[in-house]
C-alpha cells in the first residue's frame, strides 16, 4: 500500500514529459509492520492443533463438571455441556492469534459443522439402534417365513414372524404402483407436454395435496370404500389410501424431471417430422428415464412407510392373507407399531426387528434411487450406448441399401 | 400422425400459388395421446379434489351441530356432543413449533456446511444421508423415540424445568426440583420429546431446499464479497442468507406443513390428553392425526363426522402452510422448485 505514495511521472509517455507533472498526494503510511495474507479458506496445521486442543480441554472440562456442578445427567446432558464449553474455550484460543471476524469465522464453521455432525449422529443412532434392538430376531430363519398365527405373545422367538407382513407389504405397494405408475406419470406428461389451459391449476391442486396428512387419506378411503360402498377392509383398501399419498410425490418429482429434458430434443422430434405422441414415447419419455424411475421409487419410498393409512383401511391381522379383496392384510410399518403397543419383550424385539426389515427395505429402494438418478437425463449406461451404435448402424446399411437401390 | 409430411418432388420446382395453411391438424395418435394424458390430468385432479370435498362434506354434519365451540372446546366426546379442537389443536400446533424450532437452526447450518464448508468429496456424501433421513420411515424414528431417545432427554426436561420452571411453558406440575430422582414419569410423553423426534423428521424437507437455495447463490457475489476481504462466515451473512432467505422461510414452512400432520411417531411418544396445556415438559400431549388414530374404530357414524371435521381443520392448517411456503420459495430472488 505505501508504494501508492511514489506513483509519480516515471511511467508519463514522452509527450507528458514537458507538462506539469500530476502529483498524486502521498498516502502517509501508518502502518509500517507487513502482514500476510490472511488464509481464508482450508485448514493450517495450528488450526488443527488449536480445534484438537479445544476439542480434548472441553472434554476433560466437562467430565469434570458433568454431574458436579452442573444437575444434568444422560449422555445427551454431557454432550449439551462439553459443546459449550467447547464453543468458549475455541473462540478463546483463536482470539489468541486472529482478530474478531477470523473468531466469529471460525466459531460459525464450528457451529455449521456441529449442526451437521448432529444430523449424522442422529440417523447413525436410529439404524444403529433399530438394528441392535431387533438383533436376536433378525438373525432367525423363522422371522422372514413365519407369520404370527401360531405363536403367542410370549412365545420366544424361534416361533412365528413377520412373512405376512412382509407379503403383505408386497401386495399393498404393487397394487399401488400399478395405479400409480401409469396414472401419475400420464399426469405429469399432461403438466408439461400439451399446454393444456388446465394443467395449471391441475399441477396447483397437485402441489396442495402434497400437504394432505396420510392419516386424512387413510380416513378418506375408510369413510368411501368400506362404510358409504360397503366393502371389507383389505390390502386394496389400503393400497387406495397409499396411492393417494404416492400420487401427488410421484406426479411432482416427475414433473420437475420432464421439464428438465431438453427443449431441443422435441424440437429435432419435430423437426423430422414426428407427430408429438411419437416425440413424447420415444425421444422425452426413454430420455427422462431415470430420473422417471427416480421418481417412482421415491414414490415407493415414502407409501412402504406409510403406517396411519394401512391401520386405517386394512387393519392388524396375524396371520398370512393373500387375498386383497378380502380380510385384512398387514404390512410392515404396522406391524411393527403393533408389535411394539404391547408390553412383551419379545414382541417389542420383534417390532423393531421389523423396523429394521422396513428401513432397510426403503435403504435398498434409495440406493436404487441413487443410482439411477445419479445419471442425468440423456446419458447412456455402457449397454444403452451399444445398442444405439449397432440401431444407428443398421439404419445406415438401410439407407444405403436404399439409395443403391433407387440408383 | 401423417397430417403435414406431403413430400413435394424436389425436381419439379412448383411455386404454391395458395397461401399454405400453417395450423397443424392433429393426427389419431395424437389426439389419442392428449385424450390420453388429460383424461390422466382429470382422473388425478378429481381424486385430490373429492378428497377435499368429502372431508368437508362429511364435516358439515357434525359442525353444524356444535358451530363455532368446535374451536373453542377442549374435550372430544362427540356421543355426549360435546367436542372440540382446541386442545387437540394446540398440542399439534405446539408439537410442530418444537419441531420446527429445533430443526430449523440444525437444518440450516447442515445446508450451509453442505454448500460451504464441506470438502466436495464429503458433499455427495451428506447430501444423500440427508435424503436418506427423509426416506426413513416414520414408524423408525417413532420406536426410536420411545425407546431411545426419550430415556436420553428426561435429564434435559429436568434441568430446564428445575432452572426454567419460572418461564409458563417450562412449567411442570408434579415435578419437584429439591428431589431429584422422584419420578422421571412426569416428564415422559410429552410435547417436548414428542417435538424433538419429529424435528429430526422434518429436517432433512429443510435442509434439501435451503440446500438447494444456497447452491444457487451467483458465484460473482460470492466472489466479489470474498474479494472485499470477507471471511467465509462474512461472505455467507452478507451474501448467501439475503439470497436465500426466501428459500429459508419457506423450508422452514414446509417443513412445518409437515410437521402438522405427522401421525404415527406422534401417537407412539404422546400420551393422549383433552386439555389445553401449554407445558411442553409435561406428560401427556394430543395432536388431531393421532386422535383420528385412535379414535376412528370407536366412532359411530356421527363421531365419524366429527373426526372428519378436525382432519379438515387440520388439512386447512397445512394447506395454508403449504401454499405460504410455496409462495415464499416462488418470490424469492433465488426461486428455487419447492422439492419436498
Amino acid at each position: 500500500m505505501a508504494e501508492r505514495g511514489d506513483l509519480s511521472v516515471h511511467d508519463a509517455p514522452d509527450w507528458a514529459v514537458d507538462r506539469p507533472a500530476t502529483v498524486l498526494p502521498g498516502i502517509v503510511a501508518t502502518r509500517q509492520a507487513p502482514h500476510s495474507l490472511r488464509p481464508l479458506i482450508g485448514f493450517t496445521r495450528d488450526d488443527l492443533l488449536v480445534l484438537g486442543g479445544a476439542l480434548l480441554s472441553s472434554t476433560c472440562i466437562g467430565l469434570l463438571l458433568f454431574g458436579r456442578v452442573t444437575p444434568l445427567r444422560g449422555a445427551v446432558g454431557f454432550v449439551i455441556v462439553t459443546f459449550v464449553i467447547f464453543l468458549g474455550v475455541y473462540g478463546l484460543l483463536v482470539s489468541v492469534t486472529e482478530r474478531r471476524p477470523a473468531v466469529v469465522n471460525r466459531l460459525m464453521s464450528a457451529l455449521m459443522a456441529s449442526a451437521a455432525l448432529i444430523a449424522g449422529a442422529a440417523l447413525t443412532s436410529v439404524i444403529l439402534f433399530t438394528l441392535w434392538r431387533g438383533k436376536e430376531a433378525l438373525v432367525k430363519t423363522n422371522f422372514y417365513v413365519q407369520d404370527m398365527s401360531a405363536a403367542g405373545p410370549s412365545d420366544p422367538l424361534s416361533s412365528g414372524g413377520i412373512g405376512h407382513a412382509i407379503v403383505g407389504t408386497l401386495i399393498i405397494i404393487s397394487i399401488a404402483l400399478v395405479l400409480t405408475v401409469p396414472l401419475g406419470i400420464a399426469c405429469a406428461v399432461f403438466l408439461n407436454e400439451t399446454r393444456h389451459p388446465a394443467a395449471r391449476f391441475v399441477r396447483t391442486v397437485v402441489d396442495a395435496m402434497t400437504a394432505l396428512p396420510s392419516i386424512l387419506a387413510g380416513l378418506f378411503i375408510f369413510a368411501t370404500w368400506i362404510l358409504i360402498l360397503g366393502f371389507q377392509r383389505s390390502a386394496l383398501a389400503a393400497s387406495f389410501a397409499v396411492s393417494i399419498m404416492m400420487l401427488p410425490i410421484t406426479i411432482r418429482s416427475a414433473d420437475v424431471v420432464l421439464r428438465l429434458v431438453p427443449g431441443n430434443l422435441r424440437e429435432a422430434a419435430a423437426a423430422l417430422g414426428a407427430s408429438q405422441w411419437r416425440a413424447v414415447w420415444y425421444v422425452v419419455l426413454p430420455t427422462a428415464r431415470p430420473g422417471l424411475a427416480t421418481a417412482v421409487i421415491l414414490g415407493v419410498a415414502r407409501g412402504i412407510g406409510e403406517t396411519a393409512p394401512v391401520l386405517l383401511t386394512s387393519g392388524y391381522t396375524a396371520s398370512l392373507n393373500l387375498n386383497p379383496t378380502k380380510n385384512p392384510t398387514v404390512s410392515l410399518p404396522l406391524a411393527a407399531y403393533e408389535f411394539v403397543r404391547s408390553p412383551q419383550p419379545t414382541l417389542i424385539q420383534r417390532g423393531f426387528a421389523t423396523a429394521a426389515v422396513l428401513m432397510v427395505l426403503v435403504l435398498v429402494l434409495f440406493i436404487i434411487a441413487r443410482i439411477l438418478g445419479g445419471r442425468p437425463a440423456g446419458t447412456l449406461t455402457r449397454r444403452q450406448a451399444r445398442r444405439t451404435a449397432s440401431r444407428s448402424a443398421k439404419d445406415l446399411a438401410r439407407f444405403e441399401a436404399h439409395v443403391a437401390g433407387v440408383r | 400422425m401423417a397430417a403435414i409430411t406431403t413430400v413435394h418432388d424436389p425436381t419439379g420446382f412448383e411455386p404454391e400459388t395458395s397461401r399454405r395453411d400453417l395450423s397443424a391438424r392433429r393426427g389419431r395418435g395424437d389426439r389419442i395421446f392428449y385424450g390420453g394424458a388429460f383424461g390422466a390430468g382429470i382422473i388425478v385432479l378429481s381424486i385430490m379434489v373429492a378428497v377435499g370435498l368429502f372431508l368437508s362434506l362429511e364435516a358439515t354434519e357434525a359442525l353444524r351441530k356444535t358451530g363455532i365451540s368446535f374451536l373453542t372446546t377442549a374435550e372430544w366426546q362427540p356421543d355426549r356432543g360435546v367436542f372440540g379442537i382446541a386442545a387437540v389443536l394446540t398440542g399439534t400446533v405446539m408439537i410442530a413449533l418444537v419441531a420446527v424450532s429445533v430443526a430449523m437452526p440444525i437444518s440450516m447450518g447442515t445446508a450451509l456446511f453442505i454448500t460451504e464448508v464441506a470438502p466436495p468429496a464429503l458433499r455427495s456424501w451428506l447430501v444423500s444421508a440427508v435424503d436418506l433421513m427423509a426416506a426413513v420411515p416414520s414408524v423408525v424414528y417413532g420406536l426410536w423415540g420411545l425407546y431411545f431417545f426419550q430415556g436420553q432427554v428426561i435429564g434435559v426436561s429436568r434441568w430446564i424445568s428445575s432452572w426454567f420452571g419460572w418461564i409458563p411453558i417450562f412449567a411442570v406440575s408434579g415435578a419437584d426440583s429439591n428431589n431429584p430422582i422422584a419420578d422421571s414419569t412426569v416428564f415422559t410423553a410429552s410435547t417436548f420429546i414428542a417435538g424433538l423426534v419429529v424435528a429430526l423428521m422434518v429436517m432433512p424437507i429443510q435442509c434439501s431446499i435451503m440446500r438447494e437455495v444456497f447452491s444457487q447463490v451467483p458465484l460473482g457475489e460470492r466472489e466479489g464479497a470474498f474479494a472485499l476481504g470477507a471471511t467465509r462466515w462474512g461472505m455467507i451473512r452478507a451474501v448467501a442468507l439475503p439470497f436465500g432467505r426466501g428459500g429459508i422461510i419457506g423450508g422452514t414452512m414446509l417443513g412445518l406443513g409437515r410437521a402438522l400432520g405427522e401421525t404415527i411417531a406422534v401417537l407412539l411418544i404422546i400420551s393422549p390428553r383433552f386439555d389445553i396445556n401449554f407445558n411442553i415438559l409435561e406428560a401427556g400431549s394430543n395432536s388431531v392425526s393421532s386422535l383420528i388414530a385412535l379414535r376412528y374404530s370407536e366412532s359411530s357414524g356421527f363421531g365419524l363426522s366429527a373426526l372428519m371435521a378436525a382432519g379438515l381443520a387440520l388439512f386447512a392448517m397445512t394447506l395454508v402452510v403449504n401454499f405460504t411456503a410455496s409462495a415464499f420459495i416462488a418470490r424469492s430472488r433465488s426461486g428455487a422448485s419447492s422439492e419436498a
